[in-house]
């Protein structure tokens, strides 16, 4: 037990901010995946085909592809891509990006893509007629979607939203491999000074368990709250 | 791009490819029987055996495939006494480490996805059986099993696909499979773009194939014929 301790002694405190880590990216690469979400979305539910052909491939390539080669991309390509952006404004030199932004925006993408089809499915499934009676009582199309349809599907994406925010935050692990200080990586160091890995990646392991027990908890109660009504 | 280092690394990322079909088929085939297994006590009405279970595929699909892979590669070599038996001939290969953690892994959603296929045969058609005089064995294996596995063929085929990108793990544990050739091939150039695209497209090739072959194999076994 001596090996949780707080402060100097034992790694609880390092453990205890390396959740705080998981859970910030986590939050961060779920909110970037909602972003990419919301472009894609309407790209695979649009009536042109050159649309649907762009939205499809993204969700493809990213849900076909394993996630820790979409994080290699980022680790390796990032900072040389922000660079070659940046000279294109006449700056020269070297920029390295936070090992937090690459990571949260990599899981983000991935996680972006599973938003997506969750997006498109509850759209699809709300009953026409509500896009009707909209058109029908004058809202204009702003309206229509941010009034009438999104309330409607939130409360129906929900159950599909908790999947992906489960496989984002067991995804958050992988980050690790890029260096950024999260359960996995701080439980390796952990297991790596103190020659026990068995006893610290079975405490990440619970970890995981808790937040994911206490993530359902919340989801569910915001779901009970989504469905007044029904 | 740099055309000439996608064509030079596509044979070697070939030669990989090897490697994760092996972790994959291996890893698929012991998780078929061990999910098989589990669901069948999830189905059990013996409370412990059935929160046995329930507790098995709640751990692992509550975790990350990685801490799972490390428990079992580093973790388990610490224990002494497991030195002293014939176990660490298997465990100290991460060949092997990363074939157990899969088959654990894919095992647990194996599981869920068997006994929701079981839970939603009609109650009917079991009593059909009985009416019909056949054993409860025979209903079992005969009845039961194919309709299960013709209701989980479109989940177990996102699970088949899921399975595969989780192989891409094993290239934590020192192995060599497409990513972790992929990733060796990257920081040896400096090319994640091209690197990315050949590796990517090995990998949406197989998505493509396990696809449309759960496609076919659905169309084959649907009810209406």
């Amino acid at each position: 037990m001596e090996l949780l301790a707080f402060g100097k002694t034992g790694w609880g405190d390092e453990l205890f901010y390396a959740t705080l880590m998981t859970v910030a990216v986590s939050i961060t690469a779920m909110l970037v995946g909602f972003f990419f979400a919301l472009i894609f979305t309407p790209l695979k539910l649009s009536k042109y085909k050159t649309l649907n052909l762009v939205g499809n491939f993204y969700t493809t390539v990213i849900r076909g592809v394993p996630e820790l080669l979409v994080i290699y991309l980022f680790f390796f390509g990032g900072s040389g891509a922000i660079m070659y952006v940046a000279s294109i404004f006449g700056y020269y030199e070297y920029i390295e990006i936070n090992a937090f932004i690459t990571g949260s925006m990599a899981i983000g993408i991935i996680s972006g893509a599973y938003s997506t089809e969750v997006f498109r499915g509850a759209i699809q499934s709300i009953d026409k007629g509500q896009f009707e009676a909209a058109k029908v009582l004058g809202i204009n199309k702003f309206g229509q979607f941010y009034k009438i349809i999104l309330p409607q599907m939130l409360r129906l994406a929900i159950p599909n939203l908790s999947n992906v925010w489960q496989i984002t935050l067991k995804d958050t692990s992988l980050i690790s491999v890029t260096g950024l200080v999260e359960i996995m990586r701080q439980s390796y160091i952990a297991a790596g000074s103190t020659r026990d890995p068995l006893f610290f990646y079975s405490f990440a392991a619970v970890l995981y368990l808790l937040l994911t027990y206490v993530s359902m908890k919340l989801i569910n109660k915001l779901e009970v709250r989504y469905s007044r009504g029904y | 791009m740099d055309f000439d280092l996608m064509i030079t690394s596509f044979p070697k990322l070939l030669g990989a490819t090897v490697v994760t079909l092996k972790l994959l088929s291996a890893s698929l085939f012991f998780g078929l029987f061990l999910g098989l297994f589990f669901a069948i006590l999830r189905l059990n009405k013996n409370i412990f055996i059935n929160k046995f279970a329930y507790g098995y595929s709640y751990i692992f699909r509550g975790t990350p495939l990685l801490v799972q892979i490390f428990i079992i590669y580093f973790g388990l070599g610490q224990i002494e006494y497991l030195r002293t038996t014939f176990l660490w001939v298997i465990l100290k290969e991460p060949y092997w480490c990363a074939i157990i953690a899969f088959t654990l892994n894919t095992g647990a959603y194996t599981s869920e996805i068997l006994r929701s296929a079981f839970q939603t045969i009609k109650p009917g058609i079991i009593e059909a059986g009985k009416s019909l005089g056949i054993s409860n064995k025979i209903i079992f294996y005969k009845i039961q099993i194919p309709i299960a596995i013709r209701q989980s063929l479109p989940a177990y085929g996102n699970e088949i696909i899921l399975m595969m990108k989780g192989t891409s793990l094993a290239s934590t544990v020192t192995l060599m499979d497409l990513t972790g050739v992929a990733k060796y091939i990257i920081s040896t150039t400096f090319k994640p773009i091209e690197v990315f695209v050949v590796a990517g497209g090995i990998y949406l090739f197989m998505t493509f194939i396990i696809h449309n072959v759960i496609k076919y194999l659905e169309k084959k076994y649907s009810f209406q014929q």
